[in-house]
């Protein structure tokens, strides 16, 4: 009846898990007691869980990727300890089975369920307003994409509860994935997770290739676009182009678990390399999809708070362009030692220094943005500048580890995790956080409050230089990654050292969780009534902050790059100025929330073998689609006078304040 | 906006703690002391790329920390031009200069990667010890086909000679690494890779599995002896001394799952076991597989040659 599901699957043995689960449920219960208590579930509902308005999802997506972030840093803390204690033959206080699905688990969670979400949600929040937009391409399919990954971040912390997850590492190599070797149900909530999340991330990439391409408002030339928006657009190609290959390479490896087929099996003519390969065809674009966005984040940054147009413009989407080609023809650096033959490794070598150059490049436009402007360091300055000298370390190792030669004395070493941590944090994290704080009061009307944001700033940088510092020394010194104990004395000190960066990074995780509470308490001393907090220069400062849900009371008309900034040069459109028409939105929908639900069901089926409820859930899937197809009442229009009374207002109010 | 200098005050803070963690850290690296020929070329080869890097690296640091104190904006003295967004001049430089260095850089790399591939037997007037290893769950089984012996969790090479070592496991993947005496390869069911070391320095090393392979991997690792020569006889007589025989029944018995296995030593081994082996996974592929080892054993083919 419930396939291979039983009482044994919930691990009431291990008491670190117990505890963690009794205080997620009653987090949990203070939550759902709160909004109860409240009242707002009906405002939940209607405004929120049902909403098909990009600006909604995208602040949605944002708030699941801060809790994933947490949880994922849980992970990170657990890990350190265990390798700050298990030295000099102590065990420490994780044994291996469990150690090994943390690491698993954070390298999952934070690539797929925090960045990847964090992306996306400023992707929805900003692109429709960068290019003059009322919403995405189309609105009920985002709502779609973001309930399957909520879906596929669901099942991948249900699996702390019920079962286990994987212990492969956050690639899953085979055949220490396959059934032989993983025969629990880890490795399946890693696939389904992964695949059901996957479908909502490709169809976002589909979304915003069309919206960038078709929806863009009257004069934006494709080289008028912000360079964000060009970014999200590249962003959009690679995810078009590479996800299909995570699809059907986790396809196969679930025909291997589950029908006993033979891809990348060690016998009868399967290939694990053959998936090594796939995956990291996946793999390498995905790393791109993470930080192309952050680039365009520190470009949008850099020319505000300067107060000077972007150097370079042609220079950076050029090179934005040269990245997102090349990053589908360097995947083997990741396996040099595999022992392809030299051509193989330095073909593959050479061209990932390749991307060094247009990175390079970037990095110099940011930098001669600076020069000769008069540059204000508020919070998202302080993430710029932290980030490229940051970044800049961080993408010499990585261009180190492109050298076969030297790859092949620190691959898979401690030194390689200080590299990927190094761009992944120092660029890609950095990006978001700089970009959350940049786009906040758009989202929401009042800006997050600045000492807490500067500290919070300060932690992550100190706190990362101690953490992952140490780690490159530590590759030096041969340790390699994943080690659950060790016997080098030698290495002690650096880890202990590690110990301590990720406590201050701990404090700078909370002085974002205290940001928040205190710039939702004092929102009326940060309003932002103007729309325009920063003295912005694209066209998501030219609305209101929050802006109305159909973004624009007027389609604007673009000029130039740096619309909005032209626009206020020659003074903004008075009221009487503008023509109002009618405006077609789209209905709010559950239809979306409902199929998130039933991946759920469906994933959690497939994971247990529970095949009536795999065949039900696909129906009500199927039908779903159906329901949805048929239905006529998708739409609606604003009446001008709707339009035009609600822009009255917004002056007044601007008026007063 | 008294901000400023004191973010600038603090950044330069932060980069001269960085300089002292590297003084610190001077000590005891193992890939930065390399005791074999290919892990000196190795680590030169890292410092080479490294000063390259900095000639781009260097410059943004210091232009970074430079423009974000003289251009902050309570600096009204500083020049401030608002709509200067392009220079032929600059942008020429900071697409050519990142390419000069990468096109140094890329010959390194292609000279190098053929340099050090690790299937190139090192040039040396000693002939080189052939070493066959095995990964299994969890511990490293070296068979050495000439001299008939075999040994777990240890191996030993005479100092100044070449290693010819043949790597293959019988699980999951993982990577045979010596860090102090030069780079590592995979080791894969069903496949043979090759990697060529030497010993210069008398020592004795560790040896470890690179890749993670599961519960057992923390453990996995093994003693790398480089002897003397007397040394080493000592070592072998000792090992032929052990009069334990590594047959297929005792293989059955070391493949069984186990976690910090002990040191053993075998005085005989049956010198098809390497091959056996890789043969026991190619499932389909063996009457290819046959076919081309009898090519083989006719020509001189190193790929995947036998005894």
């Amino acid at each position: 009846m419930f396939g291979k599901l039983t009482w044994d699957a919930i691990p009431l043995h291990e008491p670190i898990i117990m505890y963690t689960l009794a205080v997620v449920g009653l987090l949990g219960l203070a939550v759902v007691g709160a909004i109860t208590y409240m009242g707002k579930w009906k405002y939940l509902w209607q405004e929120w869980f049902t909403s098909v308005d990009h600006k909604r999802i995208g602040v949605m997506y944002i708030v699941v990727a801060l809790v994933m972030l947490l949880r994922g840093f849980a992970d990170a803390l657990m890990m350190r300890t265990q390798q700050a204690m298990a030295s000099d033959g102590s065990p420490g206080y994780l044994p291996p089975e469990h150690y090994d699905q943390i690491f698993t688990a954070h390298g999952v969670i934070m690539i797929f369920f925090m960045a990847m979400p964090f992306v996306v949600g400023l992707m929805n929040v900003v692109v429709p307003l960068q290019i003059g937009a009322r919403d995405v391409a189309y609105p009920f399919l985002n709502a779609v994409s973001f309930w399957l990954f909520v879906s596929g971040a669901v099942l991948v912390n249900l699996s702390l509860g019920i079962g286990e997850f994987a212990r492969t590492g956050w690639v899953a190599y085979p055949p220490l994935s396959g059934i032989g070797y993983s025969p629990g149900v880890g490795v399946d909530y890693y696939i389904w997770a992964l695949q059901i999340s996957g479908v909502g991330t490709l169809l976002t990439g589909l979304n915003f290739f069309v919206t960038i391409l078709k929806m863009r408002t009257t004069g934006m030339t494709l080289f008028r676009m912000p360079v964000f928006t060009w970014t999200v657009l590249c962003t959009s190609i690679l995810i078009l182009a590479a996800f299909p290959i995570l699809t059907a390479t986790l396809f196969m490896l679930t025909l291997d678990r589950y029908l006993g087929m033979h891809f990348f099996t060690n016998e009868l003519g399967g290939n694990p390399m053959m998936y090594v390969n796939l995956i990291w065809a996946w793999g390498h674009p995905e790393v791109y999809i993470l930080i192309l966005p952050a680039f365009g984040i520190f470009s949008e940054v850099a020319s505000t708070f300067s107060r000077k147009k972007l150097f370079g413009y042609y220079s950076l989407v050029w090179a934005t362009i040269v990245i997102t080609v090349l990053s589908f023809i360097v995947w083997v650096h990741h396996f040099f030692t595999m022992g392809a033959g030299p051509n193989v490794n330095a073909f593959f070598g050479i061209m990932t220094m390749i991307i060094a150059v247009p990175t390079g490049v970037k990095i110099f436009t940011w930098l001669f943005t600076m020069y000769r402007g008069r540059v204000r360091f508020e919070t998202p300055m302080l993430w710029t500048v932290g980030f490229i000298v940051t970044f800049s370390i961080g993408g010499m190792t990585g261009v180190l580890l492109a050298v076969p030669g030297a790859d092949f004395l620190l691959h898979n070493s401690l030194f390689l995790i200080a590299h990927f941590h190094n761009v992944i944090i120092g660029g890609a994290v950095f990006g978001y956080l700089c970009g959350l704080t940049y786009w906040f009061p758009k989202a929401f009307g009042f800006k997050l409050h600045d000492p807490l944001g500067r500290a919070a700033f300060w932690c992550w940088l100190a706190g990362f230089y101690f953490a992952f510092m140490p780690s490159y020394f530590l590759g030096f010194m041969g340790m390699t990654r994943r080690l659950n104990h060790f016997d080098v004395p030698e290495w002690r000190p650096f880890l202990l050292l590690e110990m301590v960066g990720v406590l201050i990074i701990l404090c700078g995780v909370a002085c974002q969780v205290m940001q928040l509470v205190v710039s939702i308490r004092k929102r009326h001393e940060n309003r932002d009534t103007t729309g325009d907090p920063w003295d912005g220069r694209t066209l998501e400062w030219a609305t209101a902050s929050p802006p109305p849900f159909y973004n624009f009371a007027e389609q604007p008309v673009v000029g130039g790059i740096d619309a909005y900034w032209g626009m206020k040069e020659k003074g903004v459109k008075t009221l009487a100025e503008m023509d109002f028409r009618k405006i077609h939105m789209p209905r709010n929908t559950s239809l979306g929330l409902v199929l998130g639900v039933l991946s759920t069901v469906l994933g959690f089926a497939l994971i247990w073998h529970i095949w009536w409820l795999v065949i039900a859930s696909s129906l009500a899937v199927i039908a779903t689609l159906i329901v949805r197809s048929y239905d006529p009442n998708t739409d609606y229009c604003i009446p001008a006078e709707a339009v035009e009374r609600m822009e009255t207002e917004r002056r007044q109010r601007l008026a007063e304040a | 906006m008294a901000r400023e200098p004191k973010t600038a005050r603090r950044l330069l803070w932060m980069m001269a703690l960085g300089t002292v963690a590297l003084q610190l850290s001077g000590c005891d690296m193992v890939l930065f002391n390399p005791k074999g020929q290919v892990g000196l070329e190795q680590r030169n080869l890292i410092i080479l790329a490294t000063l390259l890097m900095l000639i781009v690296v260097v410059p943004v640091m210091i232009m970074a920390l430079v423009f974000s104190v003289r251009y902050r904006a309570s600096n009204e003295k500083a020049r401030y031009t608002p709509d200067w967004s392009h220079s032929r001049l600059i942008e020429a430089v900071v697409w050519g200069v990142p390419l000069a260095i990468i096109i140094v850089l890329g010959v390194v790399t292609w000279r190098s990667t053929h340099a050090l591939d690790p299937y190139r037997p090192l040039a040396s007037d000693t002939p080189a010890l052939k070493v066959q290893v095995i990964a299994m769950d969890w511990k490293w089984l070296f068979v050495y086909p000439e001299l008939g012996i075999a040994s777990v969790n240890e191996m030993a090479m005479p100092v100044d000679t070449p290693v010819d070592f043949r790597v293959t496991s019988d699980g999951a993947i993982t990577s045979f690494f010596i860090p102090a005496l030069g780079g590592q390869i995979y080791a894969m069911a069903g496949m043979q890779t090759r990697l060529h070391l030497i010993a210069n320095h008398a020592g004795d090393y560790t040896g470890i599995a690179a890749n993670y392979n599961g519960p057992g991997f923390s453990d996995m690792h093994f003693k790398a002896l480089a002897l003397d020569p007397a040394g080493f006889d000592d070592w072998l007589e000792r090992t032929r001394a052990a009069g334990r025989q590594l047959d297929g029944a005792a293989y059955t018995q070391l493949a069984k799952p186990s976690i910090a296995h002990p040191v053993e030593h075998y005085s005989k081994v049956d010198p098809h076991l390497f091959q056996s082996l890789i043969d026991k996974y190619q499932g389909v592929n063996r009457s290819r597989e046959v076919e081309r080892r009898l090519s083989d054993s006719q020509g001189q083919s190193p790929q995947g040659s036998k005894e």
